[in-house]
């Protein structure tokens, strides 16, 4: 689905990414687990366009995205979730989740907006009792989930998360996980980043361990939790300063 | 004071409000989209004028005003494309400079291309002297222009906002531009589309107001101003209470003359409304308290 070759990415001269490669198949949860400023976030940002990046190749679906504008790379099918939720704090919850629709409803004669929204709605049901709500007065789990509804209104074959626990109570992390597992049910593919290493590699397929703006390791999941060095570094196994924020679940 | 003196000043009123309120929606599709105030928009309201009047040497009246409308959009587009468009993520404050400096700039170049000189463009209807008596009142034909044209910018507008896909995308732009961007919403062109609708909308009040308030090249300072406070008055953002604050500002400066102020203090007037609105209630007298807490600026 998702290939990426080589890729090198960052703000002006700071280069934060060095020679990335990774590959996200069909189906799959792949998760990018790493510490504060490893460069999670910026790889996410680079295959959505937001960042141009200054070498290697992204291809999606074999189509090249290195130089695609953030709209195109979300009609050929990526949707990304950033951190933080950014929802459209001044609009209705129903008005937001229309909206991550636009890009499918413009271009695609039998989409429709009622069924679509009655899908997320069966997914997130709190959406539905919150729908005329502004979305800025949601609490930070049902922010996040109507994040999630909205970036799948535009019918992605790609969804990437960025670090959608932050900030949230660990019972409602469990929540968010849970439906993560659900969309990988329903046939989607998600590429997910997380500090909380644990959680993720825990539903994760794959995953890969990005330190330093290179990729340092790479496997299965059940493989990496069982990893000596991922456990040393990332989950808390041995008594390290960064780890101390990634015990939540 | 006799009915019919009182209808007249509310017809008077009426009249200069839903002018304030026209200008107060062209701050508001521009802040609804990029969450800045476009200092420049009483400009478009005077390059609507004035284009409206010179094209009318050549064409005629209808004509000249569709054609003054398209040339202030454009204007509108190119202000938006040649100074704001390439900014990087811009702040709100540079933003704002960047529009009171437009405004001197257009204001300059009117004066060259213009000269100082008062004109203004013919009756849509009648002449100077007609009228038509209403409620006891006899008022100029070209004031019905106005408050049917500007009730018709104003209905439109907010059914834009509220029903097309557009409109939606415009507001969510305003609200979260980087979500915007991921949702495949293209943020720079809604920018441009913004400050072309609200360059339209002003052209369009500029023309229509033209024969009653004359154009100068300096009239856009002073609607700017009350276009503001208006804004303010009814809640940034949005239309609806622009126009029921547009009216009732423009009926307390109509009424204000009646009681014996001094035309002069007309503009103290407005400026007064704005501190004690931005002391008292900085949401505005119709705005959304919650909606106003969640917004940047």
């Amino acid at each position: 689905m998702l290939k990426i070759r080589n890729i090198e990415s960052g703000y002006g001269k700071l280069r934060v990414l060095k020679k990335i490669s990774l590959h996200v198949d069909g189906g799959e949860i792949v998760t990018l687990i790493g510490a504060n400023g490893a460069g999670k976030t910026t790889l996410l940002y680079t295959i959505a366009g937001m960042i141009r990046a200054t070498g290697g190749d992204i291809v999606l679906l074999d189509r090249n995205l290195k130089s695609s504008t953030p709209q195109q790379i979300v009609k050929m099918g990526c949707s990304l979730v950033p951190e933080g939720r950014q929802v459209f704090a001044t609009m209705s919850v129903e008005d937001n989740l229309i909206l991550g629709g636009y890009v499918r409803y413009k271009r695609d004669k039998e989409y429709s907006q009622v069924s679509e929204l009655s899908a997320i709605y069966d997914l997130f049901p709190v959406l539905k009792d919150r729908k005329n709500q502004l979305a800025g007065t949601l609490s930070g789990g049902e922010q996040q989930m109507l994040a999630m509804g909205r970036a799948l209104m535009a019918g992605p074959k790609l969804i990437m998360m960025d670090e959608p626990s932050t900030g949230l109570a660990p019972l409602i992390v469990k929540d968010i996980f849970k439906i993560i597992l659900r969309l990988r049910e329903a046939g989607n593919t998600v590429l997910l980043v997380e500090q909380n290493a644990k959680a993720a590699l825990s539903i994760a397929d794959r995953g890969y361990v990005l330190e330093t703006g290179k990729i340092i390791l790479q496997g299965p999941a059940d493989d990496l939790l069982n990893n000596s060095d991922v456990q040393r570094a990332y989950l808390g196994r041995d008594v390290d300063v960064e780890t101390a924020t990634c015990d939540i679940v | 004071m006799s009915l019919d003196l009182f209808s007249q000043y509310i017809f008077a009123g009426i009249t200069y409000g839903i002018i304030y309120a026209i200008v107060a929606i062209g701050f508001n599709i521009i802040y609804n989209t990029t969450g800045i105030i476009n200092f420049a928009q009483g400009e478009f309201v005077m390059l609507g004028g004035m284009t409206a009047i010179s094209f009318n040497h050549f064409i005629p009246l209808p004509m000249a005003i569709i054609a003054a409308v398209l040339f202030t959009m454009l204007i509108g587009a190119l202000i938006e494309i040649v100074f704001i468009r390439w900014l990087e993520s811009p702040s709100v404050l540079r933003m704002i400079i960047i529009t009171i400096g437009l405004s001197i700039i257009i204001r300059e170049i009117a004066l060259h291309v213009w000269g100082d000189t008062v004109r203004a463009l013919p009756y849509f209807t009648g002449n100077v002297v007609s009228s038509v008596t209403l409620l006891g009142a006899s008022i100029s034909p070209q004031v019905l222009w106005v408050l049917a044209v500007c009730s018709c910018i104003v209905v439109l507008l907010s059914l834009f906002f509220k029903f097309t896909p557009l409109g939606k995308e415009m507001q969510a732009c305003a609200a979260n531009r980087l979500a915007a961007t991921l949702c495949g919403i293209n943020a720079k062109n809604m920018v441009t589309f913004s400050f072309m609708l609200s360059a339209a909308i002003g052209a369009v009040a500029g023309c229509v107001v033209s024969p009653i308030t004359s154009s100068q090249y300096d009239m856009g300072t002073g609607l700017a101003i009350k276009g503001f406070t208006v804004a303010v008055l009814g809640g940034l953002g949005n239309s609806m209470a622009a126009v029921a604050a547009g009216l009732l500002l423009g009926i307390l400066e109509a009424f204000s003359i009646a009681v014996g102020f001094p035309l002069a203090f007309q503009d103290a007037i407005s400026i007064s409304i704005l501190l004690i609105i931005l002391f008292v209630r900085p949401h505005g007298l119709f705005g959304n308290k919650e909606a106003a807490s969640l917004k940047e600026f």
